[in-house]
């Protein structure tokens, strides 16, 4: 019986720096910022103005980047727990947040289509999409973790559905939501010069590392995703877990939809988050995370949210027409994804040890 | 070669990094046989059988056939198709057809000899061959549709329409019940009077008795013997394959402490429990501080038995105490927060957690047991891991190492630290020495019979016997998915275990 090689012994500096999976996205922000640095210097110029109602507001390039790349964010932190449990990923957060949001809007304007006043108090509103967007989850994870279906075909039925029951929710009206005080998510919070939607994603990196930190949500996850079996002779539930993962992601969900929601004080059914659910994706594999389940990285994912951010203003910036964009963004995302794949990493940090054979040899003898 | 061989192999050599699995391994098989490959996990039956079928490159050794027109033929066989192309076939335990086409698409799947296919001439020749082996099946039935034994015949006939002169059938019949067996035999043996021989794996020892016409054993990766199946009593195969002689067998007993009947209640004692996995119910009980053992054949439901105590596979039926307390063990977490532990038997699959660290795969028992608020601070983990990395002296780069890169037997102190860290009334370990240096191995015993002597109670698996009896004070026995008998004090030696174990001794003399 082959029977494995003993363990290898230290690893070189370049073996240990690909063995870290936040390294692709970090290299990948650098790059983006030194090729804008070359291109446009001023690029990164950061101006203090005042905005409509009156507000000191920070604008310019990178503002907008974290502003506009928060609700892939907050849905990343998510998609990366479904990902690490159950192995797969959850196609229908885009669907999920028109729902979420069409609850919001409902409950805040009564069903008018434009109230001239909250008909709830705004957090009642948010408690009530949350519920909705965990119930999805729910559903969702059920299809998953009980009855076996494959992720990405569990979740298409919400993804084909959603948008319809979205419009249901408001009988496919497009109501507007009244006041000031529902556009400072979407905004700023008045008196601070920072986008609220960054501000929210912080909230909810910081949330979650707090659950990472006071729970053993990270070990029973990463143990399911690698090891049913194993996990399950340890005394783990696995179909509970996987369960609670897209739960997790339906409270992600809702607070994106709320950002989302608030952008505009309205909705469109239609549009509303399209396609966000591929960026999702996409930033849990540019986190360096196995899409096939396993060991994570929630702030490698949240990385590579804001990195699809920066590469898509960068390309705005140079003035890719909006029809042509998918398809240069699709070329360095095919890159990144590539050198971020774990197989990939591995082969780059063996390359790194043969790059260096006597310093490997040294360390070795000392280990 | 001899007269009637169609297959010959000599002098055969196969080793991986590490292991030397077959060493000069010589195997004769003869037109219109049924010949027994047997021996212990690890002997090198499958090694053999897949250096035969070309999964595996022989390092040195010749293998020859003889040709349809009877001419004798050195082979080199480098894949499964060269293998086909010089008439042999093999039929996997895991049948490894695809069950969503039709019979007839099965047994012509991938042979096409051109792009077109014609359903009726390909249904009509499969109805010919499947009626000409007596397998009643449609050709036109779905594969799923038909019984796991049926399946299997399925893939025979594939194989003997490939005008197979060697069929190799590796454990045919693990997931058959008796008349399905039958079936089976019947089969072979139509197929033996059409002069195709047939090698034959198995861990059934009733089944080799009753089909068999020759019985090779291998132990270790070394040929132990070809025998004519008249001239070896089933002890003496048990023997062979175990590598005991019989009598002049040093029974060393040293520090495992006499079983004695007291009064005492049993740390665990269940009655009547059977599980999904198709064992008859049996009656179990453990006192504290006594190591005990299940014993028997590959395959006779020794693991099956510690996976029903430990709630592994679906419990249907029995009842539990737990020193005198009725309690429910239906899953591993009952079994856990009864103070159960079970190091399983397949640590890849069963037992690590590849990707995560060391450290991780040391406490994730134990975090489990504590609950899910309560996660250990990462210091604290450490401090954990490092405290049984050095009392069980694992080999580890660090802490934060990837379980799946330590050697065999690290990774199995591993689990066993997972365990030991939960601090069990009562641990079960199945094969923890399975695949480890013999360092190791007896670091292992010993550790066993220390934490016996702290009052912990160990049920103990080997397929080694002397390892057993270095450690147990008691041994089940079980033959065939059925506890068969009990022995303790002067019943346990080699000959006692191995009559025991052989069972039925029709060819005892």
């Amino acid at each position: 019986m082959p029977s494995k090689m003993p363990s290898q012994p230290k690893t070189s500096f370049w073996a240990r720096l690909f063995s870290h999976q936040i390294v692709i996205p970090i290299l990948a922000l650098l790059l983006l910022a030194i090729f804008n640095l070359i291109s446009d210097p001023t690029f990164f110029s950061i101006t203090l103005g005042h905005n409509s109602s009156g507000n000191a507001v920070l604008s310019g390039n990178l503002i907008s980047i974290i502003d506009s790349g928060s609700e892939l964010a907050i849905l990343a932190i998510g998609m990366t727990l479904v990902t690490a449990a159950s192995g797969g990923q959850d196609i229908s957060v885009g669907a999920a947040i028109a729902i979420a949001g069409s609850a919001m809007v409902r409950v805040l304007c009564g069903g008018e289509s434009s109230p001239t006043e909250l008909k709830a108090p705004i957090i009642v509103a948010f408690l009530i999409g949350v519920a909705v967007a965990m119930f999805f989850g729910a559903f969702n994870g059920t299809l998953v973790a009980y009855f076996k279906i494959q992720p990405m075909v569990a979740t298409l039925i919400l993804f084909t559905a959603g948008r319809s029951i979205a419009a249901w929710i408001n009988n496919n009206e497009l109501p507007i939501v009244p006041g000031e005080d529902f556009k400072v998510f979407g905004g700023y919070i008045p008196g601070i010069p920072i986008p609220a939607p960054f501000l929210i994603a912080i909230v909810c990196f910081i949330v979650t590392w707090l659950i990472m930190k006071f729970t053993n949500l990270g070990l029973y996850v990463q143990s399911v995703g690698v090891n049913e079996k194993t996990s399950r002779l340890n005394g783990l539930n696995p179909e509970l877990i996987k369960l609670m993962t897209y739960v997790f992601l339906g409270v992600c969900v809702a607070v994106a939809a709320l950002i989302k929601v608030s952008r505009i004080s309205s909705i469109n059914y239609s549009v509303i988050a399209k396609d966000i659910e591929m960026d999702a994706i996409l930033a849990v594999a540019l986190g360096g995370n196995a899409l096939g389940g396993g060991k994570f990285s929630i702030g490698a994912s949240v990385l590579g949210a804001y990195v699809i951010q920066f590469l898509t203003t960068t390309l705005y910036k140079l003035e890719v027409s909006a029809v042509a964009l998918p398809a240069y963004k699709a070329v360095v995302v095919i890159i990144l994804v590539v050198l971020s794949a774990p197989t990939v990493r591995e082969k780059l940090s063996r390359l790194g040890k043969k790059l260096r054979p006597d310093k490997h040899g040294a360390e070795a003898s000392k280990a | 070669m001899r007269d009637k061989a169609i297959l010959e192999m000599r002098g055969i050599y196969k080793s991986f990094p590490g292991v030397k699995a077959l060493q000069n391994v010589d195997f004769t098989l003869c037109a219109g046989e049924i010949h027994a490959l047997m021996g212990e996990n690890g002997a090198g039956k499958s090694t053999l059988i897949k250096v035969l079928t070309g999964v595996h490159i022989k390092d040195e050794g010749k293998i020859s056939i003889r040709t349809k027109d009877g001419q004798e033929q050195e082979v080199q066989i480098h894949s499964p198709q060269e293998a086909q192309r010089n008439g042999i076939s093999t039929v996997y335990q895991e049948i490894s057809l695809c069950p969503n086409l039709s019979v007839a698409e099965n047994i012509f799947l991938g042979r096409g000899d051109s792009a077109f296919v014609s359903w009726k001439k390909m249904n009509k020749r499969a109805g010919e061959l499947l009626q000409n082996l007596g397998i009643g099946v449609k050709p036109t039935d779905q594969l799923a549709s038909c019984s796991i034994a049926v399946q299997q015949m399925v893939a025979i006939a594939r194989a003997v329409d490939m005008e197979c002169r060697v069929l190799i059938l590796d454990e045919p019949t693990s997931s058959l019940d008796d008349s399905e067996v039958a079936k089976l035999f019947k089969l072979m043996r139509d197929l033996k009077s059409r002069g195709v021989g047939i090698i034959f794996v198995t861990h059934f020892l009733d089944q080799v008795y009753e089909v068999c016409d020759k019985i090779t054993v291998l132990r270790d990766g070394t040929l132990v013997g070809e025998y004519e199946i008249e001239t070896l009593p089933r002890v003496q195969l048990v023997s062979k394959m175990l590598g005991k002689e019989l009598d002049d067998m040093a029974d060393i007993k040293e520090d495992v402490p006499e079983f004695k009947a007291t009064d005492e209640l049993p740390v665990y004692e269940g009655k009547g429990l059977c599980s999904s996995e198709g064992i008859s119910p049996f009656d179990f009980h453990i006192r504290r501080g006594e190591v005990n053992g299940f014993t028997g054949l590959l395959g006779s439901g020794r693991s099956e038995c510690v996976r029903t105590i430990f709630g592994a596979d679906k419990v249907t039926g029995g009842t539990v105490k737990m020193n005198g307390k009725t309690v429910k063990i239906n899953k591993p977490k009952d079994a856990m927060k009864n103070g159960i532990g079970y190091l399983p038997e397949d640590r890849k699959r069963d037992g690590i957690v590849g990707d995560l660290s060391v450290r991780d795969n040391i406490i994730l028992a134990l975090q489990v047991k504590t609950g899910f608020f309560k996660p250990f601070s990462k210091a604290k983990a450490t401090e954990f891991a490092n405290e049984y990395i050095k009392l069980l002296e694992i080999k580890t780069a660090s802490v934060n190492t990837p379980i799946k890169s330590l050697s065999g037997g690290n990774q199995q102190k591993v689990i066993l630290a997972r365990w030991l860290l939960t601090n069990p009334e009562y641990l079960i370990l199945d094969e923890p020495t399975r695949g480890i240096d013999v360092g190791t191995k007896i670091a292992i015993q010993k550790l066993v019979l220390k934490l016996a002597s702290e009052g912990m109670s160990v049920t103990f698996i080997s397929s080694e016997t002397d390892e057993m009896l270095r450690t147990c004070s008691r041994l089940l026995v079980m033959r065939d998915r059925k506890l068969v008998g009990e022995l303790t004090g002067s019943q346990l030696t080699q000959n006692t275990i191995m009559n025991t174990i052989a069972g039925g001794d029709k060819n005892a003399e």
